[in-house]
């Protein structure tokens, strides 16, 4: 990655809200007197969040002012790590994972299902603003496979059909519901449990 | 089978309470006074002598490690980190441990800090796990009131805070000097060692990263004595293991077992068996994405541990089994992992930049049979020269699935190719 990939079209300015501010505050006292550069991953997503889900220039330079760090170091990492969004996306973000065990279980099917229904392809974003679409790696919930998720939630044992609803719902203004979609709690086997069934005491 | 009561996490699934009193009625939290009391020489003996062999993909004795540390504290500060930058794909283990059983985490940073006398713990969580991060922090200000941890934690004398700490997406920085880097606000590359973390480690100084599951099972190692663990499994591969079986099977699950169970029995008693049947499957990856795949053949006997998977060539890893069935292609399923690595690499070390693009690239021509069968043999050559010539292990994750299908399924590269020129041939006439 590099600032290439960053927006063409920069905000001049940016500052944390008061109400952030605090919030830097409580984050930067987590870490060792005089380490506060540790604070940059975890400043640089409360700026991304502040700025709808992107993160401009000049939030880089402002947590690199409030940190005391080169810009240059923030641009690092700004531009290192996948989750930083370097330039505006949609309202709704939604990752698919089509890594080998959700491949497995079906990706490619719910890739083409998030692109026939948010109307983009990968990278894109939808002409309503609604929806960007990515396809990203594991995600880290395998046996829930084929998973996406979207913004902060994961959506998990998909089909093609839930997966349809869910981003309807989604353009609808609605709130699907997160986790498992086909009706089991998280992980455990869907044909019943297999352990820690041996009574109350388990 | 594991007996439930020989099963440390009870909570794995979140079917009952995972608040600090639902966690306290399964009896966490239950004399850590007490074991603190013991002392840190009996801490760390009694974690050697359990036999646990760290849960992250390595199996380096966990008790070993902690006892690499400085046995004086200097004027450096001591700190123990915690691995939660779970992502090896068909990894999903610890994740069910920081949203379902957080306070055995917690209460295990505690006793292993206090062992390593650290006084503060930072568990790195990847960024995608938003909702694991709130639980453990939810879990972390539960135990902060109720005076377990923080100043005097539990009673012991002994200061001890626990911070979430939240990554934002890279593969790498769950190798663990990456994982410094990235939590002293850099870029996630990999250090070169030495020095080792327990020497020079976070912000300089002597520290010791551990996974997620070696630090949570801790806890009930110590209430219920190194000779419980140590009986159950097989000699060097001791315990109990969370395994995560996805792919084709009829129900995939998470799921704690003991360690050296038949891989066909993971899969048939907990996942419902192979979809089909078990004469439908195809190939299992048994350890997460970096170990080599087994054909069939090799699946109906082997056992789920350390040292048999290692009799095979493969490994136990994270013991996230991926099963395959008889309609999976898998040099496609491999060109996948492939495309992984080159995206996860760091750029940091030549042979892994370059080689996992070229590995890459070359998986895609095997896939189409767009190659020549003497490619196989230089592909192989390339994996040779990647592997164990960069800092980090990334490189040899990246070679060592492509050197399994070779060694497995050359034939049907061989045949793929062979397709191919016969295709060319046909348009050609």
């Amino acid at each position: 990655m590099s600032m290439d990939n960053s927006a063409a079209e920069q905000p001049a300015s940016f500052a944390f809200t008061p109400e952030n501010v605090e919030k830097t505050k409580a984050i930067i006292a987590k870490y060792p007197a005089g380490k506060q550069a540790s604070a940059c991953m975890p400043l640089l997503d409360l700026a991304q969040r502040q700025n709808e889900g992107w993160l401009p220039r000049a939030a880089m330079d402002h947590v690199a002012e409030v940190l005391d760090m080169v810009p240059v170091r923030v641009y690092e990492v700004a531009t290192f790590y996948t989750m930083y969004n370097l330039k505006p996306i949609g309202k709704h973000h939604v990752q698919v994972c089509t890594n080998l065990p959700c491949w497995l279980r079906g990706s490619d099917e719910i890739a083409a299902t998030c692109k026939a229904v948010a109307g983009v392809e990968f990278g894109g974003t939808s002409e309503d603003g609604m929806f960007t679409l990515s396809e990203v790696e594991c995600l880290g919930a395998c046996v829930n496979a084929p998973m996406i998720q979207i913004g902060d939630d994961y959506f998990e044992d998909l089909t093609p059909e839930s997966a349809a609803e869910i981003l309807n719902i989604l353009r609808a203004g609605g709130t699907p519901k997160s986790g498992s979609q086909s009706g089991r709690h998280t992980s455990e086997p869907s044909g019943g449990l297999t352990s820690l069934n041996e009574g109350e005491g388990a | 089978m594991l007996k439930d009561q020989d099963r440390i996490f009870t909570n794995i699934y979140g079917l009952r309470e995972c608040t600090l009193a639902g966690a306290q009625a399964r009896g966490d939290w239950d004399g850590t006074k007490a074991i603190l009391e013991r002392g840190r020489e009996a801490i760390i003996d009694e974690t050697k002598g359990s036999g646990l062999r760290g849960r992250g993909g390595a199996g380096f004795s966990t008790g070993m490690k902690w006892s690499f540390m400085p046995k004086e504290l200097g004027d450096r500060p001591h700190y123990l980190v915690i691995n939660a930058d779970e992502g090896e794909p068909g990894t999903c283990k610890d994740r069910e441990i920081l949203r379902n059983e957080p306070h055995k985490l917690i209460e295990g940073a505690l006793i292993a800090a206090f062992a390593m006398q650290a006084h503060a713990a930072y568990v790195y969580v990847r960024g995608e796990f938003y909702r694991e991060g709130e639980a453990l922090q939810r879990a972390a200000d539960e135990a902060y009131a109720a005076g377990l941890i923080g100043k005097n934690a539990c009673g012991s004398d002994w200061d001890f805070d626990f911070y979430v700490h939240m990554g934002a997406g890279a593969y790498i920085c769950g190798e663990e000097s990456a994982l410094i880097q990235s939590l002293e606000g850099k870029k996630g590359q990999p250090r070169l060692k030495p020095p080792f973390p327990a020497n020079v480690g976070a912000w300089g100084c002597p520290t010791t990263v551990n996974n997620v599951e070696s630090i949570a099972v801790v806890p009930e190692i110590l209430r219920r004595g190194a000779d419980w663990f140590g009986a159950l499994g097989r000699p060097n591969n001791t315990g109990t293991k969370l395994f995560n079986i996805s792919g084709h099977v009829n129900n995939p699950c998470t799921v704690e077992e003991e360690m050296g169970i038949p891989l066909r029995d993971l899969i048939e008693k907990h996942a419902g068996g192979v979809r089909g049947g078990w004469d439908n499957l195809f190939a299992v990856i048994p350890g997460g994405a970096s170990v080599p795949m087994l054909p069939k053949s090799l699946c109906d006997n082997v056992l789920m541990d350390f040292d048999s998977l290692r009799d095979v060539q493969s490994g136990l890893g994270t013991a996230a089994v991926m099963v395959m069935d008889k309609s999976t292609d898998p040099i496609k399923a491999i060109t996948r992992l492939s495309r992984f690595y080159k995206h996860e690499s760091c750029g940091q070390c030549t042979p892994c930049r370059e080689g996992t693009g070229w590995m890459w690239r070359m998986m895609e021509r095997m896939t189409a049979g767009n190659a020549a069968v003497s490619e196989i043999d230089l592909l192989e050559e390339v994996t040779r020269q990647v592997e164990g010539h960069t800092i980090c292990a990334l490189g040899d994750a990246a070679a060592w699935p492509i050197q399994g299908l070779i060694r497995h399924f050359r034939p049907l590269m061989e045949e793929r190719i062979a397709q191919h020129q016969a295709a060319q041939a046909s348009a050609a006439e």
